[in-house]
């Protein structure tokens, strides 16, 4: 009896490891796809070509740059501090990589559906930002402090309003559970949370953005004024990680406003949807946030550093307050769902 | 010894080690990183007592927002030289390691006799613990003094904050 419990318990994280295996492997080839349909689209957007000769459109442009970065030699500056300057990337690699363990593809599927499972996701974000605050400072160069400072700061901002956001959703859902979240805004479009709780998604989005440090929140790496911000100092391939950390961000993130605003896996009008047409209906509205990121990117500039503080603080963090105000009084008043 | 007992050996060595770090190191990031791992590791024993919930938040006030906030100063004031930072013996030191050795007999005092000290107990059950959804009733039922204390504490803390950034905003000379 005890050995069959003991097999049961093998079988079961064995499942969790291979699905986890699998969920790194796909964010892995999306973010090969979303850095080259990003340039596709940029170049669309501003009345270019883009990549288009190496394979099929261009397709296979990422891959030869990830050879190109593989075969670069690894420098580290002398003055820098060797330890930090290596361990940064995998922070932020590791930050970006782990917060997908919660999220739910499909009723029933998710590598680890833990009832703290929101509180989860804050928790894993907010370490993210020691990457780039680290990055920053172990280069030993102006302009990469600078960025890891701008990062921290701006993270420790936004991460507020996201809070506060967030905190509205669980007020509607009762739970904290991913899936129970999903659940709770069923297969009728309309009782999703984007509709539901418009003030939410607006403010979640904007500090998702925020948080991913894309354009227009992409002060950390600003070129003009900070040659490269906090990746500065990395070449090779302890850039390309940040690199893959930045694109495995924004997929999350897509991946979480999915959940928490757009219904997540639930197919409209169809409460009983095979897992298969679910795990498809959560791909596309992940699809769609990822274009809205690379359509912002290419179409807002960038903010000051004034704007963006104002912004966080005086705009974002009141709102939000705000609506969880009245997404609590509406609860309250409706008796919840 | 089962898992969870070979996981609290891990976690305590770790927070041993980090804690020992944190003192130690020279480098005032160092410091700060090995709080964070401290911090860390807190949470994990917090989930092995089945305390989901004070685990993440645990990690999420402490290591993603405190520490961050110490990082960002410590590199701003790029406290680099240690030696600077190094303080003379001085009078209010002395009183520091009085009342700390104070509190260090009071502890050891306690501990000693095995009194079992009257702490206002819950009901609530460890499974029960690990959920938001009964913590935040049982603070805002049977706890609420504490709890709206502890909110005054903090509010305070805050308008301090304020009133001693606003006096150095006034004093500072006008650039």
């Amino acid at each position: 009896m005890q050995y069959l419990a003991v097999f049961f318990l093998a079988m079961e994280l064995a499942h969790r490891v291979a699905l986890g295996v699998v969920m790194i492997t796909v964010i892995i080839l999306s973010v090969v796809l979303t850095v080259w349909s990003e340039r596709r689209v940029a170049a669309f957007i501003q009345h270019r070509v883009g990549p288009n000769r190496v394979g099929p459109f261009g397709l296979l442009q990422p891959f030869a740059d990830v050879m190109k970065l593989l075969f670069k030699e690894d420098v580290v500056p002398s003055s820098a501090n060797r330890f930090y300057h290596v361990l940064a990337p995998m922070i932020s690699l590791f930050a970006a990589m782990t917060t997908v363990a919660v999220v739910p593809f499909a009723n029933g599927i998710a590598i680890a559906d833990v009832n703290v499972g929101m509180l989860y996701i804050l928790a894993i974000t907010s370490l993210g930002v020691y990457g780039l605050t680290i990055a920053g400072w172990a280069s030993n160069n102006k302009y990469s402090l600078l960025g890891g400072l701008r990062s921290s700061a701006q993270m420790i901002s936004y991460e507020l309003a996201m809070g506060l956001s967030v905190v509205s959703v669980i007020v509607l859902a009762d739970s904290l559970n991913m899936t129970n979240i999903v659940e709770s805004q069923t297969a009728n479009p309309l009782y999703w949370n984007c509709f539901r709780n418009f003030l939410g998604f607006v403010c979640f989005t904007v500090a998702a953005f925020a948080e991913c440090n894309r354009a227009p929140f992409d002060l950390p790496e600003a070129e003009q004024e900070l040659v490269g911000g906090y990746n500065t100092e990395f070449g090779a391939m302890k850039f390309a990680m940040f690199f893959l950390a930045e694109y495995a961000n924004m997929i999350v993130a897509s991946m979480v406003i999915v959940t928490l605003f757009l219904g997540g896996y639930q197919v409209p009008f169809w409460s009983e949807a095979p897992w298969f047409v679910q795990v498809g209906a959560f791909a596309a509205k992940t699809v769609l946030m990822i274009f809205v990121f690379i359509w912002v990117r290419w179409s807002v500039p960038r903010f000051k550093y004034s704007q963006l503080m104002n912004l966080g603080w005086k705009s974002l963090l009141p709102l939000a307050l705000l609506n969880l105000l009245l997404v609590a009084a509406g609860v309250l008043l409706l008796g919840g769902k | 010894m089962d898992v969870s007992g070979i996981l609290f050996v891990f976690l305590g060595a770790q927070i041993i080690v980090a804690t020992v770090g944190t003192v130690w190191s020279r480098n005032p990031v160092t410091s700060a990183l090995f709080l964070v791992l401290n911090f860390f590791a807190l949470g994990g024993l917090y989930l092995l007592l089945e305390a989901q919930f004070i685990a993440v938040v645990q990690v999420i006030v402490y290591a993603g927002a405190i520490m961050v906030l110490f990082l960002f100063t410590i590199m701003l004031l790029n406290l680099d030289n240690e030696r600077a930072l190094a303080e003379k013996f001085d009078l209010r030191k002395g009183f520091a390691v009085l009342l700390g050795g104070v509190l260090l007999v009071e502890l050891l005092y306690i501990i000693g006799l095995k009194t079992p000290i009257p702490i206002k107990q819950t009901a609530l059950t460890t499974v029960q613990l690990g959920e938001a959804k009964y913590i935040g009733r049982e603070l805002l039922t049977n706890f609420l003094f504490p709890f709206e204390i502890v909110s005054i504490l903090l509010l305070l803390a805050v308008v301090g904050a304020i009133v001693l950034a606003k006096k150095n905003f006034t004093t500072s000379p006008k650039s």
